[in-house]
């Protein structure tokens, strides 16, 4: 019988037991925090959407969406508001994504190393932080007055771009960063020059990473006012910009970009800051709008990016 | 490199593809990693480098495609001469893509491109500009067959590469670096993630690729480099020890740190 063994082995096993469990704790502990922290966030963003919803409840039909703003707050509807919106951040799309990555993928592949780019870095890092009033402030200088383009969809555009920029060149370095070294030593290796590499493998292998990027910095501008604001944007807008696409050839116009417009945010300001509660109906349902808006294109980067990692691996 | 006439396998009509001259090469942080190595590498044959873990093989194989290249401030100090063109690949003025573009390298852990099977092998020809689709077509097929994959994956070649095997993985990235015919094709220790049988399909495929190309391989498994190699070069930080005939090195050294490294007794 081998029992005399038996009382040792246990005793050793169960020391090793009380020492797990002692650690695991931590693990408890932790998870427990987390939890806490999670819910309490998600519960307080629901509770506030919700109560966006509750509120601006009764104005959600077409006619709100359909409608100019009025005097008349039951007939007071956010059209110029969401299109301003539309072509406000498809300036900035346009300008801010191709701009963003190619100074990311510069700055990573192609910039040498040394005190002038580190200087470059702590500065694109920074600016991701700059206070948004403070582009506004540019703004107004730059492209309202030095450069005439007035306070216009596109002055609007390219200020939220300015803010959406670093975000975007920030996310795309981190996604190159991410690509493992042997993977492009594998594409020089077989005689690829530098363009080569990053046209077939840097960059299409950092699109999750960009597009998680473009994202955020898309939801952030979807919603800033302050810039807006400083450059001038109306708040009382009756009227559309022409439209970007024509009947006739070259089909494309662009006098869209010179036109007065406002955004969502700023016709929500402006709701808020009336008197009268049928307004502020108003805005409550424009600010669940404006989440919505963000929600949705959050999911669907995520499904995105979801499907673009899906297919690569290392 | 003094031969011993009489017990030495090196014949004189071997006919050089390679040759590096007093090579030296300094990493950016200024560590030498290769103190004044010559070492020829002959046509159709398969040459080792042995040595323990440190002592410079890697950094001597990637000096053969320009690698360093990648990284600011490494330094190299020496020739590489590619025959027949007599062009040392080192110097300056020749384009490091040009040198990659002959000599192909297979990693210690295989690398393929996160795309199709077909687009990993195809990638080196789309490099040089081929776009013909047949001609394409023709040249994936012969190299996945000359890498002994083709059977394996003839029915998928539009699945992504990371789906298939260790093994098969590392024949995928032996097809993608043979399919631009390169001239001379360097290993570095291209088995080590591989099980057993893995290995024996790769060692069996160099020696039938060695009808064509020159082969230069680094390992760490001394069986491996005695099983394929035609010369073996011991290395020791940084220097070349010995480099003779493999069955000379294995079965008389004729330096005396070769044999305690081979017989185990250091290393
Ligand atoms: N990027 C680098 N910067 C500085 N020193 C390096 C670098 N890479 C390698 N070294 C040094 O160069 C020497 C040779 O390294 P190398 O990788 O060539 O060794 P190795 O023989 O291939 O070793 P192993 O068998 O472990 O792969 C080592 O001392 C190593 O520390
Ligand atoms: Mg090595």
């Amino acid at each position: 019988m081998t029992i005399q063994n038996k009382p040792a082995a246990n005793k050793n096993l169960n020391s090793i037991r009380k020492t797990i469990a002692n650690h695991k704790r931590y693990d408890f502990i932790f998870a427990s925090l987390g939890t806490l922290v999670i819910a309490s966030l998600t519960i307080t963003l629901l509770i506030l959407f919700l109560d966006l919803v509750i509120d601006g409840y009764p104005r959600f039909n077409l006619d709100f969406f359909s409608n100019f703003p009025s005097r008349r707050a039951a007939r007071a509807g956010i059209l110029s508001a969401w299109i301003g919106s539309s072509l406000v951040l498809l300036v900035t799309f346009i300008v801010a994504v191709p701009l963003g990555i190619t100074s990311g993928v510069y700055l990573e592949e192609y910039a040498k190393k040394n005190w002038f780019s580190d200087l470059i870095e702590i500065n694109v890092s920074n600016l991701a932080g700059v206070p948004s009033i403070i582009y506004g402030l540019l703004a107004l200088g730059l492209f309202v007055y030095s450069f005439g383009l007035g306070q216009s969809i596109l002055t609007a555009g390219l200020t939220l771009a300015l803010l959406m920029l670093p975000i975007v060149i920030v996310s795309t370095r981190e996604a190159i960063r991410a690509i493992p070294v042997h993977i492009r030593e594998a594409a020089y290796a077989v005689g690829a020059t530098k363009w080569q590499v990053c046209h077939n493998h840097v960059i299409p292998y950092s699109y999750g990473g960009i597009l998680t990027g473009v994202i955020i910095g898309m939801a952030r501008a979807i919603g800033e006012t302050a810039p807006i604001i400083t450059i001038g944007a109306l708040t009382f807008i009756a009227f559309l910009p022409p439209s970007p696409i024509g009947l006739e050839p070259p089909f494309l116009n662009f006098e869209w970009l010179d036109s007065g417009f406002t955004v969502l945010p700023i016709q929500m300001f402006n709701w808020i800051s009336r008197p009268q509660h049928a307004f502020h109906v108003n805005a409550a349902a424009t600010g669940a709008v404006i989440i919505m808006l963000t929600l949705l294109m959050n999911g669907f980067a995520i499904k995105l990016r979801y499907n673009i990692r899906k297919k690569i691996k290392w | 490199m003094v031969k011993k006439i009489t017990t030495n396998k090196i014949s004189h009509d071997e006919i050089i593809k390679a040759e590096s001259k007093n090579l030296n090469f300094f990493y950016a942080d200024g560590t030498q990693a290769l103190n004044n190595v010559s070492l020829p590498v002959y046509e159709n044959k398969i040459t080792a480098l042995i040595g323990p873990s440190g002592c410079g093989k890697s950094t001597f194989l990637r000096c053969f495609n320009r690698m360093h290249d990648l990284y600011p401030g490494n330094r190299y100090d020496g020739q590489i001469i590619l025959q027949p063109d007599n062009t040392n690949i080192l110097s300056d003025g020749v384009d490091p893509i040009e040198v990659r573009m002959r000599i192909s390298m297979v990693f210690q852990k295989p690398n393929p491109f996160p795309k199709s099977i077909y687009e990993n092998v195809a990638y080196g020809l789309r490099v040089r500009g081929e776009s013909n689709k047949r001609s394409l077509d023709e040249k994936v097929e012969e190299a996945l067959k000359g890498a002994s994959l083709w059977n394996e994956v003839k029915d998928r070649l539009q699945d992504l590469a990371f789906n298939l095997s260790g093994g098969q993985q590392q024949r995928l990235c032996i097809a993608r670096a043979l399919a631009t015919e390169p001239e001379i094709m360097l290993f570095d220790e291209p088995t080590s993630a591989l099980d057993p049988i893995a290995t024996m399909n790769i060692e069996e495929l160099m020696s039938e690729l060695k009808q064509k190309l020159s082969i230069l391989i680094v390992t760490h498994n001394m069986q491996q480099a005695a099983r394929i190699s035609d010369y073996t070069a011991y290395m020791y930080l940084g220097k070349l020890v010995e480099f003779d005939a493999t069955n000379q090195i294995f079965t008389n050294p004729s330096k005396k740190e070769t044999e305690d490294y081979i017989t185990g007794k250091f290393g």
